[in-house]
């Protein structure tokens, strides 16, 4: 088996439109979400997201490509050229031929939905752009990315909801492992945050009108985010062959369904997950210093991912540090995973823990180190990252430091 | 006024118990959620379910049914939080 490392990060969402921007607002404990700007917003009694601002796709791209590209895929393209130009890659010949994209998204182009769905029922119109199709369709983002920079290997889309980046981590990690590509580009990407997309969430009544606090007693839903996660994940040879900058190793990952219920989380599918991500990496459970939780600030999602820390890691869940940044750039759904990992390639490479931040009141069911409101100075050799999604499907990813 | 409270009750009763896949007449204003099988699932559906039928909007936040300003504890208090919701809308 190959040992994978990352060697380049991108990245675009509420704290951020670079790695550097969104690493530095987490180590300051920023607060991205606020206000939605978008049409119709009187009409949601859900007013307020972690929107990426100040992003125009007019200037950034030509005519030809906004009317190929959704916003998902705008902001994948954005990350991923971040992530290659930091991994220094330029792929030809059997590389480029061997290396590929896999990429998580839970909706895809929502907008192009939204807006052409409002054109033919609101508008009456009877024709729309020749492109929504592609344009919508969820593998768009890899397929652009694959083109931008030939990649010509295994590339697909990964659709699991909230746990989709993870899902399409722990997959591209497993094609690098196994040998069969030497590099693949992969992380996640969202935006829902249109009228349509806010509105299909509303129905669940499990969002929040004012903040996402995870972890604390006083927390009362989750907030949606958006933006994309790109990462290069990289065979370890290969990358030290051309004196690539390493930012960390993939260890392990594991995947689990909890099999029991479309929306209500499994305290025994997460620990199953954490467990199974431990045990392929070959780690005990006293390495790890640092989860990324999945934190969504719900209540059900909360207190069973906590238990599950607890029942995984005995004694040593009050010794580690857990922390959800979703409280700063909101929940990126199919994205949220890649993202997140920011924070965990902050732990290892920097030393700094990012905070779950409007942590106001402690709560008896969540009883762990959540680093609360502020950034924390600790040297951690081990990090996981928890996805788990509605549907039941969990996966989580170990990171080592190189 | 009394038969209109009387078509609230009986219309609320129907959408709940058959949320619960109940006969109307197993539901009484003295059942809780809990006693008819009703889950947090369930609950946000009957509460849609209500909404479209009165053309109300009931503040309901599933992280934390019990302590809204809605009260959800029998499904007597659910019929008085819609009633005084129809009223406030009736002006």
């Amino acid at each position: 088996m190959k040992r994978v490392v990352i060697t380049g990060a991108g990245t675009i969402n509420a704290l951020g439109h670079c790695v550097d921007d969104t690493m530095a607002a987490m180590r300051d404990a920023k607060c991205g979400i606020g206000p939605l700007e978008l049409r119709d917003v009187d009409r949601l009694s859900i007013q307020i997201g972690g929107q990426v601002r100040g992003f125009e796709a007019e200037g950034r791209y030509n005519r030809q490509q906004i009317s190929l590209y959704d916003r998902f895929t705008q902001f994948t393209l954005a990350a991923a050229h971040e992530a290659l130009s930091q991994s220094g890659l330029s792929l030809s010949g059997e590389d480029a031929a061997k290396s590929g994209v896999v990429l998580g998204t839970a909706g895809g182009g929502v907008s192009t939905w939204d807006d052409n769905y409002r054109s033919v029922y609101e508008d009456g119109k009877n024709r729309v752009h020749p492109f929504v199709v592609p344009k919508l369709m969820n593998n768009a983002a890899a397929s652009h990315v694959s083109m931008e920079h030939n990649l010509k290997g295994p590339s697909f889309t990964v659709s699991t909801a909230c746990a989709s980046s993870n899902h399409a981590m722990a997959q591209a990690f497993q094609m690098v492992r196994s040998g069969m590509a030497p590099v693949i580009v992969t992380g996640g990407s969202e935006s829902m945050l249109c009228f349509g997309g806010v509105k299909a969430w509303e129905g669940l009544r499990v969002m929040s009108k004012d903040a996402c606090r995870p972890f604390s007693a006083n927390r009362n839903g989750m907030v949606q985010g958006e933006g994309a996660g790109v990462f290069v994940f990289e065979e370890y040879e290969h990358a030290r062959a051309r004196g690539a900058d390493i930012l960390c190793e993939v260890a392990g990952f594991a995947m689990s369904s909890d099999a029991a219920d479309i929306v209500m989380p499994s305290k025994n599918g997460a620990a199953r997950a954490m467990q199974g991500a431990l045990q392929d990496a070959g780690l005990n459970r006293e390495d790890v210093g640092y989860i990324n939780a999945h934190g969504t600030g719900t209540a059900a999602n909360d207190k069973t991912e906590c238990a599950a820390v607890a029942d995984v890691f005995g004694p040593h869940a009050d010794k580690l540090m857990m922390s959800s940044t979703k409280s700063m750039h909101g929940h990126l759904i199919g994205g949220t995973g890649a993202v997140e990992l920011l924070a965990c390639i902050m732990a290892l490479r920097d030393g700094v823990i990012a905070p779950t931040i409007g942590y106001e009141e402690p709560d008896p069911e969540c009883a762990l180190d959540v680093v609360p409101n502020e950034a924390r100075d600790a040297k951690v050799d081990v990090v996981l990252s928890n996805a788990f999604a509605f549907g039941g499907m969990n996966a989580v990813i170990a990171l080592r430091k190189i | 006024m009394g038969c209109f409270t009387m078509t609230v009750e009986t219309k609320v009763i129907e959408i709940i118990s058959e949320q619960a896949l109940l006969e109307p007449g197993d539901v009484t204003r003295d059942s809780t959620l809990a006693d008819i099988g009703i889950d947090s699932l369930g609950l946000v559906e009957c509460i849609f379910a209500i909404e479209e039928e009165f053309d109300i909007t009931i503040p309901f936040n599933a992280n934390a049914p019990e302590s809204g300003d809605f009260d959800i504890s029998s499904v007597d208090k659910i019929i008085q939080g819609i009633q005084s919701l129809i009223a406030e809308k009736a002006g």
